[in-house]
Parts: structure tokens; C-alpha cells; sequence
């Protein structure tokens, strides 16, 4: 930095000099710099190779334990460790939404009624909720709106009795499309929840 | 400026020079910038060939210069890039060379940029960004799984840095430090990480239930604004730097995409009142959301702040993505730039890159808010978005 802050002036003063003395609008020779050495550009520490990122653990980070004060009401995440996933189960019964709407249909009753009685069935299985959006948002628009219906199905299957605490929501946003076309015919089917029942591990 | 200014004074001979300088500055201060409606600076360049005037071109046009032909320049840059990039900068008006210099070391490319933040410098008294960094996130199908991307400003020299195939989304950088904060899924829920790009450690930011998304690092780099969903829908929290004492902001329906303001003062988001999508903003110590008043640029969300203070760059979606910019205090109404989503403010306050169409995946551009011109990004396989510049 220090030699670029002597060439420089050097330089300048040397060609505007050059320039008084008579260059016109002929584009320029390299003016050579008597005596100067080259700026010399750094290779900043970022452009050589960075390191790869390292494994991420599921140890206790903030919000392991949903520890923040005031306490949240939705359940806290390691309830749901060693779940298994059942995505057959409730399959049948994915809700369908209007575009940019997270409002649950009156037509979607009946598939809620079944979540709800599912889990009803067996008191050890829980309920995984995943709210999912069509293409037509910005992405982060879209993960809170695919969050907020999850929400919305948490807050309808709570109404019908199912204890919130046995359920855990996600928003992939428009990450997971079921069809991954891109039209209104599969916008609808991608503007939806999917129902995951979690059973316990055997043996846990 | 400055330094060369005094350098110059202890040089006899460059007094005709400094006097031009000066001239010079007064000349730019007056010049009022509109959005999207400035005439760039007319230059020519000759004597670079491939990658040399490549660079050159890309980084100038994103800083407000066109190239045009020597009759209708005003500014002259010739030289060659071969067997390095060396080069001189004259002022045709003014007849007087500016700068005459050579580079090595590094790469040619990485020449090419420290000659075009020579020339931008010597020109407009500000400094360039041809050395300066993004991160985004990069998807093989457009959709679903990703990894997250670092690479020089124009695309060039991209490196994966997560190898994680999970879903990934909105890096943050750190102010001044080569760290990131993302959002991953790689432990089966949307969760907030800090990774050191120096060491490569890793460490969970937010992991509660529900969402834990867009982390924005504040000017001072100890507070982390992002979006939770753990009181039950999608509102701002801010938390330290490490992910401890979290506190919720906000209370709207559904909150997304905080950024803060360079003074640190205030956090402007996306929100919904009276079902509409709107913009706010909340001081970040906690207090009342204000609205701000986005008239004739509907469906605002993905706010971002100038380092300046004075600009709010966002993304309107009328029918298709666009990126609009307005100024921070309201005084006047957005303009509609270009279509595209994502905007991310570079250093100098006027250069914005973001993500836009090509077919059904997303590249990355870099669009000039005051001339409105624009140049595509290096392609990356796959599908780019989400690109945020280093500050």
C-alpha cells in the first residue's frame, strides 16, 4: 500500500506534465513509470480455497430446549426425537390452499377431522405438519406463508381436541413442490399441508 | 483522495494537477444522482483484449460508466493486458492523464479490478467494488436441495462452502469478517447456523421449534435479526451474535426478511396489515412498527438498506418480480428498476446485486441504481438466488 501511495502521485504528476505539454485526444501509450515498480495486487485470503464447512451437530445449541424467556407455545423440538415418520398414513387427507392464502377451507373439514381422530387413536403418536407454497412468492415470503399454514392446521386440529403439544410444524416454502410444473394445475396442488404421523421407536 | 492529495503537495510539480483534482471533486458533488435516470460516464477503452476488458466492461457498467466510442468519451482508458494489466486513465475534457499504472502478482483478473477501482476512484473520488464478495445459495433443480456459494462480486471464482444436500437458504455476511450466517435443513428443521469461513467451524445459531430463518447481522456484527415462528406465527426476533438473549420485535401475522439500518437503529421487514404485504420497520431495541409507504410498487418484501442509510432497495411483485428502490426517509416513491428479486446492497451505496429469471431457474445479476444498467453474473450451474454482498 505504501509503494502504491508513492507511484501513484509519481505517475500522476509525471503525466499530467505529459499532458500540458501537449497530448491530445489520441488514446494513450502505457506511460512507463522510470524507476517504479508494478502495483502489486494482493490475492486476498478469500480467493485461495476455503475450508470445507465442518459437520453440524444436534447437541444442545440455543434453542435445543425452546429456552428463550417468555417460553413459546409451540412444542419444544427434541419431543419429537426418535419419531418415525409415517407420510402413508395421512396421505389422503393433504389440505389445499387459496394462492397467497394460509385461511383453511370449509371443504377441507373432513380431512382434518381424520388427522385429528387419527391421532386421537393412539396417544403415543404425534403429528408432524408440513405447510408447503406455490412458486408466485419470494422465497422468504413463501417460507413464513408455508409456516403459517402449518400454523393454521395446528390451530384448527387444536379446536378438535388434538393437544398442540404433540405437534411440530415446518415450512419448506417452495422447496417441495408435489408437482413441479408451472401452472395453475400445479400451483394448487402445491399450495398445501402435508400430514406426517410420527410414531414412537420401538424399544424407546 | 485524501492521502494523494497531501502526497501530492510535497511534489512540486504536480501542483497543475491538484488544482485539476479539486475541480474535479466539486465538479461530482454537484452531480445529483436519479434512480434508474442517470447519464452514465461516457468512456472508451482500447488495448484490452479477453479477460482484461472483460472485467473492465463488467465492473465500470455496474459503477455507473458506459462505453461508448473515443469521440464521444469523456474519459480515455488504454493500455494492454498482456503479461499483466497496466494501463492509463485521461481526462479528454480536461486534457490531463489521471492515472498511468501497472499491476502485478495475483491474477490478471484480479488486476483487471484493482485497475477498474483505480479508475472509479480516480474519477468519482469513491471507492470501487471490483474486489469484493458474495455469498448466495445455489439449487441443482431449481427448487429443494442447495449449498451455499461464495464467489468474487461477478460471479467469478465461485466456492461451495456447505456439502450438506439440504435445503439451505438466505446467507448473511458479518460486517468485515469472513463469516456467514444460513439458514439449513440439514438437521430436518429450517434452522439458523454461524459458520467461520476462515476455520470452516460451524455452530446452531437457532433451532427452536417452527421457523428459524433470515438472520441479518447487525452493523456492529454482536446482534443477529431473524425470523421465528415459536410464539406461534412468523414474527422478527433479535438475539447476540452466538444466539442468546432472544427477544420477539414483532407481532404481525407474517413477518419476513429483516434487514437493519447502517446506524443500527432500526430493522425494516416485510409484514401484512389489513391483509396487504407492506414494509416496516421497528427500532431494534423493541418499540412501535412504523409502516413505510410503498405506493405504486405493490406486494413489497425482501427490504435491504444502503450502507449509506439513504436508499431502501426491495422486491414489488406486480404480476412478475421486480426491484425497486426508494429512499430510507420516505421523501419520494419507489422506482421500478428492473425485474428481479433478492436485492443486496454493495459497499459503495449504489450497486444492488439480486436474482433474476432465465427460463424456470434464477441467475445472479448486478444492476447500477442509478443509470439502471446491468450485467449478468458468471453462471453457476443450477439455479442462484439469494445473494447477499459482503460489507
Amino acid at each position: 500500500m505504501k509503494m502504491n501511495q508513492i507511484v501513484f502521485p509519481l505517475a500522476l504528476a509525471l503525466a499530467a506534465t505529459l499532458a500540458t505539454t501537449g497530448c491530445k485526444h489520441t488514446p494513450m501509450k502505457v506511460t512507463p513509470i522510470p524507476g517504479s515498480q508494478p502495483a502489486p495486487v494482493s490475492d486476498n485470503n478469500n480467493s485461495s480455497t476455503l475450508p470445507p464447512g465442518q459437520p453440524i451437530n444436534n447437541d444442545n445449541g440455543p434453542g435445543a430446549n425452546n429456552n428463550a424467556p417468555g417460553g413459546g407455545p409451540t412444542a419444544s423440538p427434541d419431543m419429537f426425537d426418535n419419531m418415525i415418520k409415517d407420510p402413508a398414513a395421512l396421505a389422503a387427507n393433504t389440505i389445499h390452499f387459496a394462492f397467497d392464502s394460509a385461511a383453511i377451507k370449509k371443504s377441507e373439514d373432513a380431512n382434518l377431522s381424520a388427522v385429528a381422530s387419527a391421532l386421537a387413536g393412539n396417544a403415543n403418536d404425534k403429528l408432524l405438519i408440513e405447510g408447503n407454497c406455490d412458486e408466485r412468492g419470494t422465497e422468504e415470503y413463501n417460507r413464513a406463508l408455508g409456516e403459517r399454514r402449518a400454523l393454521a392446521a395446528r390451530e384448527a386440529l387444536a379446536k378438535q381436541g388434538v393437544s398442540p403439544d404433540r405437534i411440530r410444524t415446518i415450512s419448506y416454502g417452495k422447496d417441495k413442490p408435489a408437482d413441479p410444473g408451472h401452472d395453475e394445475s400445479a400451483w394448487s396442488k402445491n399450495r398445501r399441508d402435508d400430514f406426517i404421523l410420527l410414531h414412537p421407536k420401538p424399544g424407546v | 483522495m485524501k492521502k494523494i492529495i497531501i502526497s501530492l503537495l510535497t511534489i512540486g510539480l504536480a501542483s497543475i494537477a491538484l488544482r485539476g483534482a479539486r475541480a474535479q471533486e466539486i465538479q461530482i458533488e454537484n452531480t445529483i444522482n436519479v434512480l434508474g435516470q442517470t447519464k452514465p460516464i461516457p468512456i472508451a477503452l482500447s488495448g484490452f483484449t479477453g479477460e482484461g476488458a472483460e472485467v473492465l466492461k463488467f465492473d465500470l457498467t455496474v459503477q455507473g460508466f458506459s462505453f461508448v466510442t473515443p469521440d464521444a468519451a469523456q474519459y480515455l482508458v488504454s493500455g494492454s493486458d498482456v503479461g499483466g494489466i497496466s494501463g492509463s486513465l485521461t481526462d479528454k475534457f480536461a486534457k490531463r492523464v489521471l492515472l498511468s499504472r501497472s499491476y502485478n502478482g495475483a491474477s490478471l483478473r484480479r488486476q483487471a479490478h484493482a485497475f477498474a477501482n483505480d479508475i472509479v476512484e480516480a474519477v468519482t473520488g469513491k471507492k470501487g467494488i471490483g474486489q469484493t464478495k458474495i455469498a448466495f445459495k445455489s439449487q441443482p433443480s431449481g427448487y429443494g436441495a442447495g449449498e451455499i456459494y461464495v464467489s468474487d462480486f461477478d460471479g467469478a471464482n465461485a466456492q461451495r462452502i456447505t456439502t450438506d444436500n439440504a435445503i439451505v437458504a438466505k446467507p448473511a455476511w458479518v460486517p468485515g469478517r469472513l463469516a456467514l450466517y444460513y439458514t439449513s435443513y440439514a438437521l430436518d428443521n429450517p434452522d439458523i447456523f454461524y459458520h467461520s469461513l476462515t476455520t470452516g467451524q460451524r455452530r446452531k445459531i437457532a433451532a427452536y421449534s417452527g421457523l428459524n430463518t433470515s438472520a441479518a447481522v447487525s452493523p456492529d456484527g454482536a446482534k443477529i435479526a431473524m425470523v421465528l415462528s415459536k410464539s406461534g406465527s412468523a414474527n422478527i426476533w433479535v438475539c447476540s451474535a452466538e444466539g442468546t438473549n432472544v427477544k420477539q420485535l414483532t407481532y404481525g401475522v407474517q413477518d419476513s426478511s429483516p434487514c437493519w439500518s447502517p446506524d443500527g437503529q432500526w430493522i425494516c421487514f416485510a409484514t401484512e396489515r389489513n391483509g396487504r404485504r407492506r414494509l416496516a420497520k421497528v427500532p431494534a431495541g423493541g418499540g412501535t412498527v412504523q409502516y413505510l409507504n410503498t405506493t405504486g410498487a405493490a406486494n413489497p418484501t425482501e427490504p435491504d438498506w444502503s450502507p449509506d442509510g439513504k436508499w431502501i432497495a426491495f422486491t414489488s411483485q406486480m404480476g412478475d418480480f421486480d426491484i425497486c428502490v426508494m429512499p430510507a426517509d420516505g421523501g419520494a416513491s419507489p422506482s421500478v428498476l428492473v425485474g428481479g428479486q433478492n436485492p443486496s446492497w454493495a459497499p459503495n451505496s449504489r450497486t444492488v446485486v439480486f436474482n433474476r429469471s432465465m427460463g424456470y431457474r434464477q441467475i445472479l445479476s448486478v444492476l447500477d441504481v442509478f443509470t439502471k444498467q446491468s450485467k449478468d453474473c458468471a453462471r453457476a450451474t443450477g439455479s442462484s438466488s439469494q445473494p447477499a454482498w459482503a460489507k
